[in-house]
């Protein structure tokens, strides 16, 4: 960590500055909103950034309740399992595919998402093991809260001049993402205001709830228009190629830089709980001492290594 | 080993016959939900065509608010001489508790919502435009959606530090799809504008979605340590 994080922070910074130039330089300038469009090379990557670490948050909890015992954790595979085969197959049934259609989807792309909640579900059980996976799914859904604040931010800030309104209140697309943030930040605040072992438990059943809320989010506000633009990958949306580059550029320095932060934040966490756990040894061991500190100074210097 | 059900009434009898004794918790929301009622007159005062498209969402918030009130009684009342330890360590299965408390809930707050409704008509001289008897389906599942995951969510807010400050935090967020549905259900109902139908469905899967999953991680909650 020590070595590796200051070669890839300024890696991360350069390729951000590279996004930077090419999204404020390169990329033509829009011919209906001028310059003012720019915004969305910030702006789409986050929201896709952000949706990327909830997805994560919500594998890792599942796999941090399921791995409590080896009964719940076959269920759950074959759950997934199941989820993974019929996502694939339900999108391209004739009637499914049409219904796609009319959101703006593509039935491969529909597919394509299904297809990652198994491919994910094993790839997380594979790397992070018990209390790991709980680390990681805090780290995850801090760091896509922040991604989605920026989301809620560079939103209005376009929409004003393009639009002529900060917010459209009855609008699926803004009244969804608002959802989802407030979900992961009652998420947050639930595990700031609990304390001890059971906090993460009930932290992963709050994100389990959070999930399954999602979709039912999304069909309450059916009715509700949208004038937001088409999305631009897998959907119904265009976009110069041009653009299209850059803004995949842009998302792969978000990338680089969202993994770089969750890295940083999951040892710092992982540290954490080292230091408590050997506070918490060190007062059971000697009742009445502070001798806490030295076994503190300890694990902080071997983390520091 | 008694049966499931019948475990399930007892504690469903036991917390009635609690709140039959003392009248706690609906005195407090009864009163509570009466002022919310009252500062909504004060703040709007809206024509009769007006009201019809407000009093829904005003209905509801009313409703949502003094549900968190009963709700955050129903797990403090176990806390007291360990009585949810002793829950903990009994062989009752979990969920049986869980459904006694929710049930316990569902039958206060639907008490309160007879009592309160009429009081909404007289003061904003409501008229239903549409099906009226629809309202009665969208009562009974928005309650219940209210209900299922406000005591579920009360089982983990005593878990945490600040207990009664938890709960509308953990609940609202989830609750949000529900309580647009009611809204939005109650508001064509009254308005009678659109049909209603979508949205009795959409609170049906809520219900089913929520409930399933409630009884799927009480145990969870219930066993975290």
């Amino acid at each position: 960590m020590k070595k590796a994080f200051p070669i890839l922070a300024v890696l991360t910074a350069l390729f951000l500055a590279y996004a930077f130039y090419q999204a404020m330089f390169i990329a033509p300038t829009d011919a209906l909103q001028g310059d003012v469009y720019r915004i969305i090379f910030y702006h789409v990557p986050s929201a896709w950034t952000a949706f990327l670490l909830f997805f994560i948050n919500f594998i890792a909890s599942v796999q941090y309740l399921a791995s409590a015992k080896p009964s719940s954790a076959r269920a759950a595979k074959w759950i997934v399992i199941a989820v993974g085969i019929i996502g694939v197959v339900v999108p391209f049934l004739p009637q499914v595919q049409q219904w796609l259609n009319t959101i703006g989807m593509y039935p491969s792309s529909a597919a394509t998402t299904a297809l990652m909640i198994p491919a994910a579900y094993f790839l997380v059980g594979k790397y992070f093991l018990g209390q790991d996976l709980d680390v990681l799914a805090v780290t995850a859904a801090e760091v896509g809260v922040v991604f989605c604040t920026i989301v809620l931010i560079t939103g209005p800030i376009w929409a004003r001049p393009v639009w002529g309104i900060w917010w459209a209140p009855g609008d699926i697309r803004l009244t969804s993402t608002l959802v989802l943030w407030l979900i992961y930040v009652s998420y947050l605040v639930l595990r700031h205001f609990s304390d001890g072992a059971q906090t993460q438990k009930l932290a992963a059943v709050l994100a389990v709830f959070g999930a399954l809320d999602i979709p039912l989010v999304y069909f309450s506000i059916w009715f509700f228009r949208t004038q937001h633009p088409q999305p631009v990958i897998g959907g119904g949306g265009s976009m110069d190629p041009r653009m299209l580059h850059v803004l995949l550029i842009s998302w792969m320095a978000f990338l680089c830089f969202a993994f770089l932060v969750c890295w940083a934040r999951f040892q710092l966490e992982k540290l954490r709980r080292e230091v408590e756990e050997a506070e918490a040894l060190e007062s059971l061991l000697e009742p009445g001492g502070s001798a806490g500190q030295t076994s503190k100074g300890k694990v902080l210097s071997r983390g520091r290594q | 080993m008694r049966s499931y059900w019948s475990i399930t009434l007892a504690t469903l009898a036991k917390d009635i016959r609690l709140e039959w004794r003392s009248k706690d918790a609906l005195n407090a929301m009864l009163f509570f939900s009466l002022l919310v009622v009252v500062i909504f007159v004060f703040s709007f005062d809206p024509l009769a065509e007006e009201s019809r498209h407000i009093a829904g969402g005003l209905i509801w918030v009313a409703f949502l608010f003094a549900t968190v009130v009963a709700l955050n009684q129903t797990w403090a009342r176990e806390l007291r001489n360990q009585v949810l330890d002793a829950y903990r360590v009994s062989p009752a299965p979990a969920t049986a508790l869980f459904l006694a408390k929710a049930l316990g809930n569902f039958i206060l707050v639907s008490l309160l919502e007879a009592l309160m409704a009429p009081l909404f008509v007289i003061f904003y001289n409501l008229r239903v435009l549409g099906p009226a008897w629809q309202l009665i389906p969208v009562a009974l599942l928005g309650t219940w959606a209210l209900v299922v995951n406000g005591t579920f969510f009360a089982a983990m807010s005593v878990r945490t530090r600040s207990r009664e400050l938890m709960l509308p935090l953990l609940l609202f967020p989830v609750s949000i799809p529900a309580v647009l549905g009611m809204v939005a259900a109650t508001t064509n109902i009254l308005t009678g504008e659109n049909s209603a139908h979508f949205y009795i469905v959409l609170l049906l899967t809520y219900d089913v979605v929520f409930t399933t999953a409630c009884i799927g991680l009480f145990d969870t909650v219930l066993q975290a340590e």
